[in-house]
Order: structure tokens, then C-alpha cells, then sequence
């Protein structure tokens, strides 16, 4: 609806405004007896306002440049505007934060001081936030376009990476009283829905693959005292079944000659899904798996994830080995969860005193409750040993 | 159609027309988007830089540039384009040797 109306008043502001009043009117006039097609009605009323206000006030209206659109081409290759104005949100030009700050405001109708409460940070300085993102739409002509077929993918990867960060926040929430944000999850998952509708791409399935997979597991992260619960102790039988086989189905789309870096992290994902239980992973897969990982995307993270899959294929001196190196990363010296895998290989191996040490290097690293909760819980139970 | 000034930031002190790749990249430029050039210079290296600021009672001149950096600008562009995207696709053929460039849009008074 809103993207729609942008299409009209080529201005974010104007165009949020006319919705709201499109609501305001619908409360007064619908009263018992609402229209059939509510999303109809809606989108016509704040379009009729739209063009109302841009008549009065075609002379008023200079303080900022209108947005960039294409005139002789309305419905191109690409007829949702909401897609539109997904690309126009994540922009590579746009700070990342912003991109997801911006989608939800514009895309999923959330308020500044919900999206505020989302990124944990005040609602003037979110409001800040968005108002930069906006200006410089506006001031560096960002185009409310569906990027050209030559600078499709590049531009995908960036909307993805924005959803991708969306959707990460939400799955283990940086800070707070709270492992997992089911709202901002919700979030992602309907925007990545919403653009494999619109561009079925091979990455697009994959993200959405890997939300699902991910999400799957929502009922099962924490027990009843909201404490965490690693992959190996979760009561698989309460993993979302029919997401899973949904996901399952869209990895096999998405895995193609050359797999992408979210089909891939999807694909490990699906093995983990499919072993009924822990002991049973294949971990040789998942190895593998990382190694192409690795190639798409060589980021230490990755190699992190990759050592504890090595650790747990060849065992825990082998899954150290590869840790190593791994403490010179700058990019890794503040990431709590690479003293964490060293204190699991330290323990199996019985080096007890290093184990501690290495947690308590990760407890200095967390700033989340429930995980500071764990690691604080297997410090004692090596005491006890 | 909007105008944006692309700065091309690089070693502090590359001296302009010392390469030949780096000048034939730029002539190619000059020929491939020629009509889109609104302007555009190499700059001397950051060595020859004055900088005046006023300090309450004058001018304070010193040598050097306004702020010492890891890269330093080294010559622009004015370009037209018709929106940001088109701004970054012309401004990716500039010969970038090392650092890259800055687009700013310019203001338009009315």
C-alpha cells in the first residue's frame, strides 16, 4: 500500500503520511460495514489523498527532490512496487543499519519506536537514523527502480544481506533479557517470502531456506527457564516439521552448479535437520559443505564454524588445530563464541584449566543474558570436576 | 538530470601524468562518457598544498593539506547523470590506481 503511494508522491515522507490518513478516513467511514477489499479501498484512499495534497501544494512542495523514478516504463519486468522500494530501502549506498531500519519502517508498517526497540538503541536516535537514510534517497537521487538485468545480482546480494542481518538480530539477540526475537524472525522470514515471490532466485530460496531451518528450532533454543539449549540437547521431535520439509524443498532449488553463500549455509543447515538425532550428523558433509562455504565467502566466521565441524568429524585435538590460527584475527578477537569452541575441545580433552580460562574470555565477551547464563553454568560444572 | 561531483581520492603523492595506463584510462573515460563530463582536473600532489583557516584575528596559512590522510584527493569530475546508479556505473571507468572515488551530489539552488 505504502509502496504503492510512492509511486505517486514520489516522496517516503508525503507518501506515509497519506496512508496514515487513509486509515484515519477508513475508521470514520467504514463503521459496521467494511468494503470486501479492504486493501483495495485502502490504496486508492491514501493514492486519492496523495494526489490532493500534491495539487494544493505543487507550489509549496520544494524543500526536498522527489525520488528518481522511471516515467515511460510504469510496470517494466517488475510490476510489485514493493519491490521497488525493497531495492530502494537497501541501497548499497545507504548504511546497513539503516537499510533494515528503513525496510521495516516502510515495508512491514512498524513505527520508529518499534523499530527503535528492534536495534535496542532510543527512538530519537532511530528516528535520526531514518530521517539520514531518507534525505539521502532524496538528495543523492537513490532511483525507487528494480535494478537493470547486468546489476541485478550485485544489488540482490545487498537486499539479502540487509535481510540476513534482520533476521540474525532477531535469532540471537546481540543484548538483552531475551535469546531470540520471534518478532523481528517473523519479519524477515515474511520480507524474504515476499521477494522469492516477486524474484525467485536460487539465493533468494536459499535465505529463505536457511530462515526456515533456523526458525524450526524456535520451540527448542531454550528450556522452560529460558536457559540455552545447544543443538545437541534439543528435543528434536518439537522442531516445525512441515517448515522443515518446506525448506528442505527449497534447498534443492537453490543448490545449483555454483551454490551461493545462504544456499550453502542453508544446505548445512538441512543436514543438521535431517540427522533424527545428534549423534547421528553427518559431520563429513557439513565439513564439506563449509569448505565451499569457504570459497564463496572466506571469512574468518566461517573458518570458526568450520574448525568445530572438523572437531566434531575427526575429533576434539583436530578441531583445536584448526582453531589456532584462528585467535589473530582482529575480526575474531571480540567473538565470544571462539573461546567458547576452544573451552569444548579443552574440556574433552580434560584440559580443565585452560577449558575455564577460555570461558571466561567468553563471558567477558557477551553482553546477552541467557548466554552469559550458560557460559557462567559450565564454568561451575568444570569447577566440580 | 542531476550533476554530481566525483572526487578521486589515492596516494598522497601520486604525481598526475606519471603513468601511462592511468592517463590513457583517463583518456578512454574522456571518450567514453564524454557528453556526461560537466568538468573535471588532476590536482598537483598533497606536497604543494596551502591551507588558510581563520583564526579569529586573520589567517593562519600552513603548508600541507586540510587534513592529513592515507589518501589523499588527487583530481574530480563533474558528471551528469540521471540518478545515483547511473552517477556510480560512469564513475566505476574512472582509473582508480589506488584508493577510489567519492560521489557527491551537488546542491542545486533554485
Amino acid at each position: 500500500m505504502l509502496a504503492a503511494t510512492v509511486r505517486v508522491t514520489r516522496d517516503l515522507d508525503l507518501a506515509e503520511e497519506c496512508v496514515q490518513d487513509a486509515f484515519a478516513k477508513a475508521l470514520t467511514t467504514w463503521g459496521d460495514d467494511p468494503p470486501r477489499n479492504r486493501g483495495a479501498w485502502l490504496t486508492t484512499a491514501a493514492r486519492n489523498r496523495a494526489l490532493d495534497v500534491i495539487r494544493r501544494e505543487a507550489t509549496l512542495r520544494t524543500k526536498l527532490p522527489l525520488l528518481v523514478m522511471d516515467e515511460q516504463d510504469p510496470q517494466g519486468p517488475f510490476p510489485d512496487d514493493r519491490l521497488r522500494l525493497l531495492f530502494t530501502c537497501c541501497h548499497p549506498a545507504i548504511d546497513p543499519q539503516a537499510q533494515v531500519a528503513l525496510s521495516l519502517r516502510l515495508l512491514c508498517g512498524l513505527s520508529t519506536a518499534e523499530v527503535a526497540r528492534a536495534f535496542l538503541v532510543s527512538e530519537p536516535t532511530m528516528a535520526a537514523r531514518i530521517t539520514r537514510a531518507k534525505k539521502k534517497i532524496a538528495r543523492a537521487r537513490i532511483p525507487y527502480r528494480v535494478p537493470a538485468a547486468d546489476e541485478l545480482a550485485g544489488r540482490v546480494d545487498a537486499v539479502l544481506a540487509a535481510l540476513h542481518l534482520l533476521f540474525t538480530t532477531g535469532h540471537s539477540a546481540p543484548a538483552g533479557d531475551q535469546l531470540v526475537r520471534h518478532d523481528l524472525v517473523a519479519r524477515a522470514l515474511d520480507l524474504t517470502r515476499m521477494l522469492h515471490a516477486l524474484l525467485p532466485l536460487p539465493e533468494v530460496m536459499g535465505l529463505e531456506a536457511l530462515v526456515l531451518l533456523t526458525d524450526a528450532r524456535r520451540a527448542t533454543r531454550v528450556d522452560d527457564e529460558g536457559r540455552i539449549l545447544l543443538l545437541e540437547h534439543q528435543d528434536r521431535a518439537k522442531w516445525d516439521r512441515a517448515q522443515i520439509s518446506e525448506a528442505l524443498e527449497l534447498v534443492r532449488s537453490a543448490l545449483t552448479e555454483d551454490p551461493g553463500r545462504y544456499a550453502l549455509q542453508a544446505a548445512i543447515a538441512a543436514v543438521h535437520a535431517e540427522a533424527t538425532t545428534y549423534a547421528e550428523t553427518d559431520w563429513r558433509e557439513i565439513v564439506g559443505l563449509y569448505d565451499l562455504l569457504l570459497r564463496q565467502w572466506p571469512s574468518p566466521v566461517v573458518r570458526l564454524n568450520r574448525a568445530v565441524a572438523v572437531g566434531m568429524a575427526a575429533g576434539p585435538q583436530a578441531g583445536l588445530d584448526v582453531l589456532e590460527p584462528l585467535g589473530d584475527e582482529p575480526v575474531l578477537a571480540t567473538y565470544a563464541y571462539l573461546p567458547v569452541a576452544r573451552a569444548h575441545f579443552l574440556t574433552e580433552l580434560g584440559r580443565t584449566g585452560e577449558a575455564r580460562s577460555a570461558y571466561e574470555e567468553a563471558l567477558l565477551l557477551t553482553e546477552n543474558l541467557v548466554e552469559r547464563a550458560y557460559l557462567a553454568e559450565k564454568l561451575s560444572g568444570l569447577e566440580a570436576t | 538530470m542531476s550533476q554530481y561531483l566525483v572526487l578521486i581520492y589515492g596516494d598522497p603523492s601520486y604525481e598526475a601524468g606519471s603513468s601511462d595506463d592511468v592517463m590513457k584510462g583517463h583518456m578512454k573515460f574522456g571518450e567514453d562518457h564524454g557528453p556526461r563530463i560537466a568538468g573535471g582536473n588532476a590536482l598537483q600532489p598533497t606536497t604543494t598544498a596551502t591551507s588558510v583557516r581563520p583564526d579569529g584575528a586573520g589567517f593562519t596559512v600552513t603548508d600541507g593539506p586540510f587534513l592529513e590522510t592515507k589518501e589523499a584527493l588527487g583530481g574530480y569530475y563533474l558528471i551528469e547523470a540521471d540518478d545515483l546508479d547511473e552517477a556510480i556505473r560512469i564513475s566505476k571507468d574512472i582509473p582508480m590506481p589506488a584508493g577510489g572515488v567519492e560521489i557527491r551530489p551537488v546542491v542545486v539552488f533554485e
